[in-house]
């Protein structure tokens, strides 16, 4: 087992689950049915106050602090778009020598950037890759993730999937909507040699919630991809938030798992997937897709799927004991 | 402390750095963006928590052991409806909110 | 309380004052002029000499954005940069002062591409003048130390808590070795107090802070943030004040070299202002009535103390080391007319643009200027010069 396997931490159970109030209060302007905003409220909760929270510019930040007033309950800042790795880089190095100097709290406060996927795989990587290969101790990088640019009208990011219409990316007589796959950021954290990477989605809210305790556990940089659904970009009824999130796993769509120390851990065995059409049906933005172009991502899912399952059964044994 | 949104502030009066105070949104209710309500079947109700869970907003509240069941804040509450989407037991249902 | 000076390498020095300062955190990027400060102070960190976090950034955005959270999470923090660099950070500068981060940094100033220079000018600081930032202009070694401590204390003065850039021209004076003093580490705490700061990332007290402002409190925002950018002339004015009363080396907003009879003074900023003097010296042994006014404090702008420093003049001869493309003027220029304009007395005006790029700037060049400046004012006569440029 690896350090980072071995870091305890407490997980959030049924029984454990934090019945304080949120640490993100309502009355923030998020869209009816927001995935994302449940992903970062699921999150604070987990952590509770006793951290200090770093936003990018996006819809998380607008919706949450307009002047006069903030959602956050935890010390809090937002300073542009592309730098919240880097910000947090100061916060964190900060927090920490005024420790070391006794002029800070005595024990190790969290410092958790929130970036969207923009903020994230496109303006922010530069920011982020630096973090994570710098190894801030108590820095935790999250990256909420609604596939596509959603505060600005919905343009298309690199995490935009496959088919999926955006603004930017718009399905016509010669497009079939966005032309890549998803840039595969879990990896790019993996690969600077981080002590833990993990995807998250809220649907699974107690994985969720356990695993940035694990996060916060854990000395190194930290890196967690979740799934935010978006009934605005993503064209789903707003009540759809939990249950497009629950599909996503169950297609094999958005594999749970996490890296420790460079070993794959999946989380959650999908061994009767539902079918993918089914996740994609429920789409608007994905509408225009036929039965054929359906069917490419069907392959792509299953591939990507089976690379993830492949890394992860090279250690077997770490596997069963981390499920 | 925390004020409407649309409450102008003279320049004297802004805090230093542009600040808000913690959870200060809690002034500004979200209720009123609702079309749909949920309404609860008590009865039904099997206090797993899966629409205090899973509220976006967190609008439900734990009423304890004793009462076991969970209240939405109608202040914030926007009607989306995956509470009653999530419901195990089917005991909420989205109704037309009456003006 | 003071002792003897020392050769060093100006660089070093505003390493070695902020060493004194005791800094908490450097986040800084190396690009060429600025590296002998941040290689130093890494130094430093190394040496156990300064107990600090230098955070070997990928960028200059993420510098200045490193920096802004430390600062906000109440570390004195550090940061140096140049040119490119400066660009670079162009989105954060404008957002630290209405943060109220008080962030110090020092700008070997260097031009801005294109094409590529990494010599002296001063284009890097003048694109980023309207950002927010206190900014001084130092003149020699002893006044690149100085100002880096100086700096600390008004950034961190709880009526400014602004971000500072202390100016230093790029190879010119950074790399010079000049006779320094400095101080020791316990005359600089009786003179800049513990690092207390006004708006904080504190568990304890919890804050949110960098907030969108809607139409409604956009215009209060950058009007809040400029009043206190104006008041903090007299808090820069009584750290100056109070640095002479510790250290004995006297700092005013603006200085004078000879001005008190003179007909025509030459406006200058950093380090080109001790040959300017020099060629003063010369002009004056030939009965030219000329002197020099040297701006110290840019930014805020000391308005009334420039115009009482240039009252005598008939002539001024405003002198920038960075081109406006588009319009005749430098910025100081432009600055300096607007200021006057309203004014029912003021001097004839005439503005030189010159040292681009470090292209040399000579005592001929100041006598030229001198004899330029004095021609009279004639519709049709340009007064502006592109100093030196073959064409």
């Amino acid at each position: 087992m690896t350090n980072a396997a071995k870091t305890p931490y407490e997980k959030v159970t049924a029984k454990t689950f934090p019945k304080g109030p949120d640490a993100l209060a309502p009355g923030h302007r998020a869209c009816q049915g927001c995935g994302e905003v449940l992903a970062l409220r699921l999150l604070l909760k987990a952590l509770g106050t006793d951290m200090i929270a770093v936003s990018a510019t996006g819809c998380m930040e607008v919706c949450t602090a307009p002047f006069p007033q903030s959602s956050w309950r935890m010390p809090w800042i937002h300073v542009a778009f592309e730098n919240a790795a880097a910000v947090a880089s100061g916060v964190e190095a900060a927090v920490d020598i005024l420790r070391r100097k006794g002029r800070g709290p005595d024990r190790r406060i969290p410092v958790v950037a929130v970036a969207g996927d923009g903020g994230t795989a496109d303006i922010g990587i530069q920011a982020l890759s630096g973090a994570l290969e710098r190894g801030h101790k108590d820095f935790i990088y999250v990256c909420l993730d609604n596939e596509a640019y959603m505060n600005t009208g919905i343009q298309r990011s690199s995490e935009t999937p496959f088919g999926a219409s955006t603004t930017t990316s718009p399905s016509g007589a010669k497009s079939k909507g966005q032309s890549t796959w998803k840039k595969d950021m879990p990896a790019i954290a993996a690969a600077h040699g981080i002590p833990y990477v993990a995807t998250a989605n809220p649907a699974f809210h107690l994985d969720l919630m356990s695993k940035i305790r694990r996060a916060a556990a854990i000395e190194g940089p930290a890196y967690i991809h979740v799934y935010a659904s978006c009934p605005t970009g993503w064209r789903i009824k707003p009540e759809l938030a939990v249950a497009i999130g629950k599909l996503a796993v169950n297609t094999r769509i958005f594999p749970l798992y996490e890296v420790l120390d460079g070993r794959y851990v999946l989380n959650r065995r999908v061994d009767k997937p539902v079918p993918v059409a089914d996740y994609i049906k429920q789409q608007g933005r994905f509408r225009h897709l036929k039965d054929d172009d359906i069917a490419i991502i069907q392959a792509r899912v299953d591939e990507e799927y089976e690379r993830i399952v492949k890394l992860a059964d090279v250690f077997p044994v770490e596997a069963q004991e981390a499920s | 402390m925390a004020k409407e949104i649309d409450a102008l502030m003279k320049v004297r009066d802004l805090p230093a750095g542009f600040t808000a105070e913690p959870g200060s949104t809690l002034a500004f209710k979200t209720g009123d963006w609702r079309s749909m309500r949920p309404k609860l079947d008590r009865e039904k109700c099997i206090y797993c928590g899966f629409c205090y869970i899973y509220c976006p907003d967190g609008v439900y509240q734990d009423m304890g052991k004793d009462e076991k069941w969970y209240k939405p804040d109608f202040d914030y509450c926007k009607g989306c409806g995956v509470c009653a989407h999530e419901c195990p037991k089917d005991c909420i249902e989205m109704v037309l909110e009456e003006v | 309380m003071a002792g003897k000076p020392i050769g060093l390498e100006v660089s070093l020095a505003v390493a070695e004052a902020v060493r004194l300062c005791d800094a908490d955190v450097v986040a800084a990027y190396p690009i060429t002029p600025q590296t002998h400060i941040v290689e130093h102070l890494s130094e430093l960190v190394a040496d156990g000499k300064l107990d600090a976090a230098y955070i070997p950034v990928e960028s200059e955005q993420s510098a200045m954005s490193s920096c802004i959270g430390s600062a906000a999470a109440g570390a004195r923090t550090f940061t140096a940069t140049s040119s490119q660099g400066l660009a670079l950070m162009n989105e954060m500068l404008y957002i630290a002062p209405v943060l109220r981060t008080p962030v110090v940094m020092a700008i070997v100033n260097r031009a801005l591409s294109a094409p590529i220079n990494i010599w002296n000018d001063h284009s890097d600081i003048m694109s980023v003048r309207d950002a927010g930032w206190v900014a001084v202009f130092a003149e020699n070694g002893q006044e690149s130390l100085d100002l880096t401590v100086m700096a600390f204390r008004i950034a961190e003065d709880p009526r400014v808590s602004l971000p500072v850039s202390v100016n230093i021209d790029g190879f010119t004076l950074s790399h010079f070795i000049e006779p320094v003093v400095l101080p020791e580490p316990g005359e600089v705490a009786g003179y800049l107090p513990p690092f207390r700061p006004l708006v904080k990332l504190d568990i304890a007290k919890p804050v949110s802070i960098g907030l969108l402002g809607t139409p409604e409190s956009y215009t209060e925002a950058r009007k809040a943030t400029d009043d206190v950018l104006l008041a903090s002339k007299a808090v820069v004015s009584e750290a100056f004040a109070d640095f002479r009363k510790h250290f004995g080396r006297e700092y005013n907003l603006v200085e004078t070299y000879l001005t008190e009879d003179a007909e025509t003074i030459l406006v200058t900023m950093g380090s080109i202002s001790e040959t300017a003097m020099t060629a003063v010296d010369e002009m004056r042994a030939e009965g030219v009535k000329v002197g020099v006014v040297r701006i110290r404090l840019w930014r805020p702008f000391p308005v009334e103390e420039f115009k009482a420093a240039i009252r005598p003049a008939k002539n001024l001869a405003v002198i920038d080391r960075h081109m406006v493309l588009g319009v005749p003027d430098g910025p100081v220029a432009l600055e300096v007319k607007s200021l006057l304009y309203a004014d029912p007395v003021r001097p004839a005006i005439s503005n030189y643009v010159l040292g681009l790029g470090g292209r040399d700037v000579t005592r001929d060049d100041f006598k030229h200027i001198t004899k330029r400046a004095q021609e009279p004012e004639a519709p049709g006569r340009p007064r502006f010069e592109l100093v030196g440029v073959w064409e």
